[in-house]
């Protein structure tokens, strides 16, 4: 098997699927063999914080949080929160990411604007970029709350994994009345159109 | 075998009921709580919630006595609550094996300070193991109660946040037959910690810890491996994997026990390389020891004393160059804030307005302190609250004395708060407290408590009623008041601080987090009549996630709030503060 290890970065606002996400990213590198370590801080996050989880997966994976400047994919569930993040990638690493704003507090309080023309300036840093529309295709599959499996299934596009691992690991971790709808969602984000620029 | 991926603190679980564990006992803290809520899922381990660390010790320290092997989990600064019972335990031993394990928290993600609990082991004088990975986690659960049995000691297995919360591969094992059944045994001898009994004792416990210092240098989990000698680093738990990431090519002695350190076998890793480190976490509890050893070590020279270490920091600190990444820049940040509809955000509010100087406690609602509610001025530790507006209106003039309201939660009042009421009341101390009853432990996730009416095992049980038991302290002016009418909670407040006597003032809304039915109903939700808005901000001003601000788009500093009708649980406190009726029912 090859050394390498394959880093993987989600980004997002406590509350968002960022970690069912993850977890299913992770088991579906345990079906298909990798070692796999996967790390996020929980608490106070819960409170609608950031929150960052990482994924590792290849032969033998030693540290369960990538190293900064080493993220392979960003995967990003709101578009500041992306954006706040650009420094763990690697140059050249791609970015998939969620076309929605949550304003923060200070933003909710009027106080600061929500930053501008967030979409170009991760396109400028990173050209490698997937800008997905995840409520509106989560709503095509049945719940506009399976955004989060519509992007893992964007992200699985450039991970060299079987599909039927990736439904399997999908069974195992969603809940049985939510299953179709995952699953749906998850084969219309990996349909999505992501070609290398 | 049977492979998952499993949290350490999943795979604590796990090894506790591999080993044949039949108790835990923990109060929730981050980053351990998970421990308990995953003994709960195996039927043979009577897993409970204690009202605080140190009653979850003794729960544990029972069990040990009648024979059962115990799991006894807790945070960090938990273990400053147990210390108590820790420390003489130590010279008992045990009967049934009993690890309590420390889950810290180094860079403080979810804590008010980051101790370093190695320095327990040292200070209490009991092993300590830590693991590495998942895997580890459950390997070193199993062989702790082991070590605990064949040593007649408790057994420390401390994880930090980064082995507590990350996931990793695990193998499954069957869980171990052949215990001895429980049963009641007298030895005061050993048991009866009086001076007499304690001085034969206290000679046991220096022999062991120098007998398991000896066992530890052919201890399978105390790991050699030779690789490049120029560098040899000494390490253990999370840090070994940053070491392996950042410098594969070093030789590294990793230590799965790092309470007592095997001598022997550090002198012989010095031995085998040119330059000796230790790479750890906060405290430089291991380089001191090799210090003392007279060998020469590089350590908190160069690994810094505070926070997490990644595998960044590692390469920074030998000198590695770093991978270029883009340069960081100001954005707004995103704290964490209390729910929509959270019922602590009204008593806050009122407390800003009336000027209150407030003593705070440990919960969501020490987020109180933050804009724009701003009305929380002091949070030490657990139940501190109580016992800080004791003092602190003992030493203001007596106008300021009526400023000083203590704010606690429920589950932090039975935690450790009581004892300050009682304190009040006994010492004649004119402060008011407010317990803030949400029904259940909030921050760490919804945990249930003696008030909650349920068990950690979803039994029905007696929930504490907060008004009796404040009465039977001898407190005489007990107000229960809903949080949501702002008027009355300002009222309240207002009277109750202007009085001599102590008094408790309870709000009794639940947490809008509690799944069990029929504790939070969301009510329909608010909406903002555009029309009717004039843009005055002042349903900004109670901090709610539901309300946004919405500028006019002129560029103006004109603007008018909207509510999102997903997140708004319609708790009314917003309609209160609109002057001009144009916060109303959705139709």
């Amino acid at each position: 098997m090859n050394k390498r290890i394959t880093n993987i970065l989600l980004v997002g606002v406590g509350g968002q699927g960022i970690l069912l996400a993850a977890e299913i990213l992770s088991e579906t590198m345990l079906l298909a063999g990798f070692d796999v370590k996967k790390s996020e801080i929980h608490g106070m996050s819960q409170r609608g914080g950031s929150v960052v989880s990482h994924v590792r997966y290849g032969a033998e994976v030693f540290s369960p949080i990538v190293p900064e400047g080493e993220g392979d994919i960003l995967f990003g569930f709101e578009l500041m929160e992306t954006y706040r993040s650009l420094s763990l990638l690697k140059p050249g690493g791609a970015v998939v990411t969620n076309d929605l704003r949550i304003a923060p507090p200070s933003v909710l309080m009027g106080q600061e604007p929500y930053p501008e023309g967030l979409t170009d300036r991760i396109r400028a840093r990173f050209p490698d970029l997937l800008l997905l529309d995840g409520q509106k295709l989560a709503s095509e599959a049945g719940n506009v709350r399976a955004a989060n499996t519509v992007l893992l299934g964007a992200v699985s596009r450039r991970l060299d994994i079987d599909e039927h691992y990736w439904l399997q690991a999908i069974e195992k971790m969603v809940p049985k009345k939510a299953l179709e709808v995952n699953k749906k969602a998850f084969l219309l984000g990996r349909a999505s159109d992501w070609s290398k620029p | 075998m049977n492979k998952e991926i499993l949290s350490g603190n999943e795979a604590i679980a796990r090894g506790a009921y591999e080993a044949g564990c039949r108790v835990a006992s923990a109060y929730p803290g981050t980053p351990s709580t998970e421990i308990l809520e995953n003994t709960v899922n195996y039927k043979e381990i009577d897993s409970a919630w204690a009202p605080n660390e140190k009653v979850a010790l003794e729960v544990a320290i029972g069990a040990s006595f009648g024979g059962g092997r115990a799991l006894c989990t807790m945070k960090h600064v938990g273990v400053n609550v147990a210390a108590d019972p820790l420390f003489t335990l130590s010279y008992t031993g045990v009967n049934g094996g009993l690890v309590l394990v420390t889950a810290d928290d180094p860079e403080m993600h979810s804590s008010q300070n980051e101790q370093d609990n190695r320095n327990y082991a040292k200070f209490a004088k009991v092993p300590m193991l830590e693991p590495a990975d998942s895997q580890e986690c459950k390997e070193f659960t199993r062989l702790a109660f082991e070590l605990s049995e064949q040593y007649d000691t408790p057994v420390m297995l401390r994880t930090t946040t980064r082995i507590s919360h990350s996931k990793s591969i695990v193998t499954l094992a069957e869980r171990v037959s052949g215990l001895a059944q429980p049963k009641l045994v007298k030895n005061a001898a050993k048991l009866v910690m009086l001076p007499g009994n304690a001085r034969v004792r206290h000679p046991f416990v220096e022999d062991r810890i120098k007998k398991l210092s000896e066992a530890g240098a052919t201890m399978a989990i105390n790991r050699r491996e030779l690789r490049d000698t120029s560098i040899g680093i000494i390490t253990s738990g999370v840090c070994y994997q940053y070491v392996r990431e950042a410098l594969p090519d070093a030789s590294t002695l990793k230590l799965g026990m790092v309470h007592p350190l095997p001598h022997s076998l550090i002198r012989e890793f010095a031995a085998q390389v040119d330059n000796l480190y230790v790479v750890e976490e906060l405290d430089p509890f291991i380089e001191e020891q090799v210090k003392s050893m007279g060998i020469a070590v590089t350590g908190k020279e160069l690994i810094p004393l505070c926070g997490e270490l990644t595998p960044g920091r590692i390469r920074s600190a030998f000198g590695l160059q770093q991978p270029q990444s883009v340069s960081e820049e100001k954005l707004p940040g995103r704290p964490p804030n209390m729910c929509p509809g959270c019922p602590h955000r009204g008593v806050f509010f009122a407390l800003n307005q009336l000027k209150a100087y407030v003593t705070g406690d440990i919960g969501c609602y020490t987020l109180g302190f933050m804009p724009p509610l701003s009305a929380m001025d002091t949070c030490v530790c657990m139940g501190a609250s109580i016992g800080m507006a004791t003092g602190v209106s003992k030493v203001v003039s007596a106008e300021e004395r009526k400023r000083v309201v203590a704010v606690i939660g429920d589950s932090t009042f039975l935690h450790t708060g009581i004892n300050g009421l009682m304190d009040m009341v006994y010492n004649n101390s004119p402060s008011t407290v407010v317990i803030l009853d949400n029904r259940i432990t909030a921050m760490t996730g919804r945990q249930d408590n003696p008030a909650s009416g349920f068990t950690l095992m979803d039994d029905p049980s007696h929930s504490i009623d907060f008004p009796l038991l404040c009465k039977s302290l001898g407190v005489k002016h007990i107000r229960v008041i809903n949080p949501f009418d702002l008027e009355q909670t300002k009222s309240v407040l207002q009277e109750e601080m202007e009085r001599s006597e102590t008094s408790v003032i309870i709000t009794d809304k639940p947490c809008v987090l509690v799944k069990r039915e029929g504790v939070f109903q969301k009510g329909p939700a608010y909406t903002v009549e555009v029309e009717r808005c004039t843009g005055c901000r002042a349903c900004l001003k109670i901090g709610c996630p539901a309300i946004e601000w919405r500028p006019s788009g002129d560029g103006s500093k004109k603007g008018t709030a909207f509510i999102d009708p997903l997140l708004c649980t319609g708790c009314d406190v917003c309609r209160q503060l609109c002057k001009f009726d144009a916060i109303g029912r959705a139709k």
